[in-house]
């Protein structure tokens, strides 16, 4: 294995979204035990970097691709010859059906931090917080179910097309989370210290 | 492969383990009385280093230069410890960064006093085994940063030991149950210590065991409990006798004696009411004696801030891991702070489950070195040990905001690569800073080094394009490498960690411990033999005046000459010579020995006789 093969090829799989949850688990152990620095201690020292590295690039290409989302981030830049390191592939985009009642949320936000929060700011920001998260899965199930569908049968003249489908709804997801973690830290201000808190 | 032991390096206690060939399972090593515990304090006396047992003998006797707790100064700044220095009797001075014990006007760093506990138990290893060892897997808290884990490694070398894997302690303790077979599925190990906390959750299956996160608190254990408790009875004392050392115009707390009886009197109070209920405790001061009565309730109020202060990091640990305490199989107890009872009642009441602790929670963590010694050995080959980072890392970037190149409970070894250039023309140097920790700003997080990246050919700004590549190995512990792109050519990395020592500063004290190790083991042999000497001569002066008439003259002309000659020699520094005129002495005494003794075995024939008569009349 070299290190300038992709996540996909790590796990000897297709470059397909439909990926067994199981399957994937039992290779990660299964190359672990083959390249971890545990059963490496009386190779040469060569030997040792080489297998760290590898050990490295496995445990990274396990991580993106045993979650959904990431699967698909990593797949586009895969696909648009980019830098693949972690990173995000997109720039985050409003959805166009939402963009009136964002702009209201982001007028409260402005508000509650100029005055406060009360009982009923609060309760509104809640309100507010869930129908966007619900929103946020919405687009989450059409990316891991429709259109990972879409791309596992796509023909390679199509592919681009459900690239940019996918594009498009990272973008919304992006933005979507972006106003949610907002949101989560005027109504928590003791959690806004926390930046991974949403990271994947 | 040679053998390498396992250590359990801890707050108070510290603990070396092998794994025994024949049975497989693991083994801790004992001192010659037996005893399996060293404690992690290390005294400096005239007559040399003490440390364990011998050290713990000195704390009130010698509070200024006897060092414990040490490892909660491992890799921190002097402005991390410095609100709890005025508890510690010894004096704790910055230099260079990082924190600095000064004993008698010379100055030792933690790592250095770790090294005195690693090799007295790598010394009992290797009279175990009577062979030399020299690797070593060492246990370090699941949430020491790279610091911590730096200075840990240090401590290794500077003992002479190859410290070949820095494993976490709950990971540790999860192999060690994971051994005996005890839990499978989704574990939560609560691992509270002397000195520092740590809660790991894993999935365990099928000899895999994988660590799916982990928090803690690095400055929170049994130490604490004892300090609020000690800060409780000065107080209570200050009142009840306020008279009596009015009188005698003590302050008490200034008084490092006092304050380390103080001390060591709560520790005793907290052991005794985790299986009791109420004891007694009798201080005895110069001119009055205090004396009362506590009860575990009492303990409890006193503890229970610090012990919530431990909840939290078992929250966040359980939603990084993505579990509710319902889909727990089991929760494991590990570290001597776990049997207090409201530690149990806690974690009970947060998990929703009976925490177990069938192995010592005080020997589980060593026994899972030991186990991961045999695995890095070849021995074991069927587990699989997946571990984690514990704190994010990043990259300071303009503004002071902080770039996360690896999150938080991300399987380790683990790398991330960044690209950098230049932002003046001709810059042949890139400065980098790297961070750890959760916080959004580069000045709230725990600096760990800054990084100069040089031999960058001139060229203009924006051209040069370096590729930098953080690793972080299988001991937590970070590696960087840079690149330049165009040339191909490997940019030199010159470290510059924040709170830790440098190359050569390790290098120093490797010889400089060669020297003293040399020169305290002779010291210690002589003080050995002369006590030997000793213990002869006034043997035989009490046997020559007892017996002096049952030999003959000229044998006692021979002892007197032996006796002479020992006399002589017995406070120079010649060793050998000692020793050959101790044997000496033995040889010319042994038939005066045999005469002493068959004379004292007929007056005891004759007293008996003269028993036996009285009786019968």
């Amino acid at each position: 294995m070299s290190q300038t093969v992709n996540y996909f090829e790590v796990f000897g799989l297709p470059r397909t979204l439909g990926i067994d949850a199981g399957q994937l688990q039992a290779k990660f152990y299964e190359l672990s035990r083959r390249y971890h620095p545990d059963f490496q201690q009386s190779a040469p020292p060569a030997e040792q970097e080489r297998a760290l590295t590898l050990s490295a690039l496995v445990n990274t290409a396990y991580r993106t691709l045993r979650d959904p989302i990431a699967r698909i981030e990593y797949l586009v830049r895969l696909e648009e010859g980019r830098d693949t390191r972690e990173g995000s592939a997109v720039k985050p985009a409003a959805p166009p059906e939402l963009l009136e009642e964002i702009f209201e949320v982001q007028e409260m936000l402005e508000d509650a931090k100029a005055s406060g929060l009360d009982d009923e700011g609060r309760n509104r920001l809640a309100a507010e917080r869930d129908r966007l998260v619900a929103r946020c899965h919405q687009e989450e199930e059409l990316l891991t179910g429709a259109l990972a569908a879409d791309w596992d049968e796509a023909s390679p003249a199509g592919r681009p097309r459900v690239v940019a489908a996918f594009k498009a709804a990272l973008a919304t997801r992006a933005y979507l989370r972006t106003v949610i973690d907002d949101l989560e830290a005027a109504l928590d201000p003791a959690g806004e210290t926390d930046v991974t808190h949403h990271r994947h | 492969m040679s053998r390498i032991i396992g250590i359990d390096l801890g707050t108070t206690n510290s603990l070396v383990a092998y794994v025994d060939d024949t049975t497989g399972l693991p083994r801790i090593i004992p001192d010659e009385r037996g005893r399996a515990l060293l404690p992690s304090i290390v005294s400096f006396t005239p007559a040399g280093v003490l440390v364990g047992d011998d050290a713990r003998r000195q704390l009130v006797r010698r509070p200024h230069s006897t060092v414990y707790s040490v490892k909660r100064l491992m890799g921190r700044s002097y402005e991390d410890v410095k609100d709890e220095l005025r508890y510690l009797p010894f004096s704790v001075k910055p230099a260079e960064g990082i924190a600095k014990i000064q004993i008698e006007g010379r100055e030792v760093t933690p790592p250095e006093i770790s090294a005195i506990v690693l090799r007295a138990l790598k010394e009992r290893a290797e009279k175990h085994f009577g062979e030399r060892l020299e690797k070593a897997v060492v246990t370090v808290p699941a949430y020491f940063n790279d610091s911590q884990r730096q200075a840990t490694r240090d401590a290794g070398r500077i003992a002479g030991l190859d410290v070949v894997r820095i494993v976490n302690e709950p990971t540790a303790a999860s192999l060690a149950y994971g051994l005996h077979r005890l839990y499978e599925g989704r574990i939560a190990v609560y691992d509270l210590g002397g000195g520092t906390f740590d809660v790991s959750i894993l999935h365990v299956k099928g000899g895999v065991f994988e660590v799916l996160a982990t928090n803690g608190d690095t400055h929170l254990g049994g130490d604490d409990f004892d300090r609020v408790i000690m800060l409780w009875l000065l107080e209570d004392i200050q009142a009840r006798h306020h008279a009596d050392l009015a009188r005698t115009c003590v302050n008490l707390a200034e008084d490092p004696e006092v304050m380390q009886e103080l001390r060591l009197a709560a520790e005793a109070a907290k052991v005794r009411l985790s299986s009791v209920e109420r004891t007694t405790l009798t201080l005895p001061f110069a001119n009055f004696t205090y004396h009362r009565e506590i009860t575990r309730a009492d303990i409890e109020r006193l503890i229970a801030p610090l012990v919530e202060k431990t909840l939290g990091p078992c929250r966040q640990a359980l939603k990084d891991a993505g579990l509710t305490p319902s889909a727990l199989d089991a929760v494991v107890l590990v570290g001597g702070s776990t049997r207090v009872p409201l530690v149990r009642r806690r974690v009970e009441e947060l998990y929703g489950k009976t925490p177990k602790s069938q192995l010592d929670p005080d020997l589980v963590v060593a026994l899972g070195a030991a186990v991961q010694a045999q695995i890095l050995a070849g021995g074991i080959t069927d587990m699989l040990l997946l571990d984690v980072t514990p704190l994010s890392l990043g990259i300071e970037t303009l503004g002071g905001i902080v770039s996360v190149l690896i999150t938080r409970n991300t399987t380790i070894p683990t790398s991330a690569r960044e690209m950098f250039t230049t932002s003046v023309d001709g810059q042949t140097i890139v400065d980098l800073h790297v961070v750890q920790g959760e916080r959004e700003l580069a000045k709230d997080c725990r600096s760990l080094a800054r990084f100069e990246l040089s031999g960058i050919d001139p060229m203009p700004a924006g051209m040069p394009k370096i590729e930098v590549t953080f690793l972080i190995d299988a001991n937590g512990i970070l590696v960087v490498n840079a690149r330049e792109q165009r040339s191909g050519k490997a940019a030199s990395v010159e470290v510059r960690p924040t709170y830790g020592l440098v190359e050569a500063d390790v290098e120093r004290m490797i010889e400089d411990s060669f020297t003293y190790a040399e020169a305290d083991v002779e010291t210690r042999l002589l003080i050995e033999t002369r006590n030997e000497a000793e213990t002869v001569l006034t043997h035989v002066e009490r046997a020559m005046r007892q017996g002096r008439e049952l030999v003959s003259p000229e044998e006692r002309a021979q002892i007197d000459a032996a006796v002479r000659a020992l006399s002589e020699v017995r406070d120079t520094d010649d060793r050998e010579r000692i020793h050959d005129c101790t044997i000496a002495l033995n040889r010319a005494t042994e038939h005066l020995a045999e005469l002493m003794m068959d004379a004292a075995l007929r007056a005891a024939v004759q007293s008996k006789r003269a028993d036996e008569i009285m009786e019968s009349s």
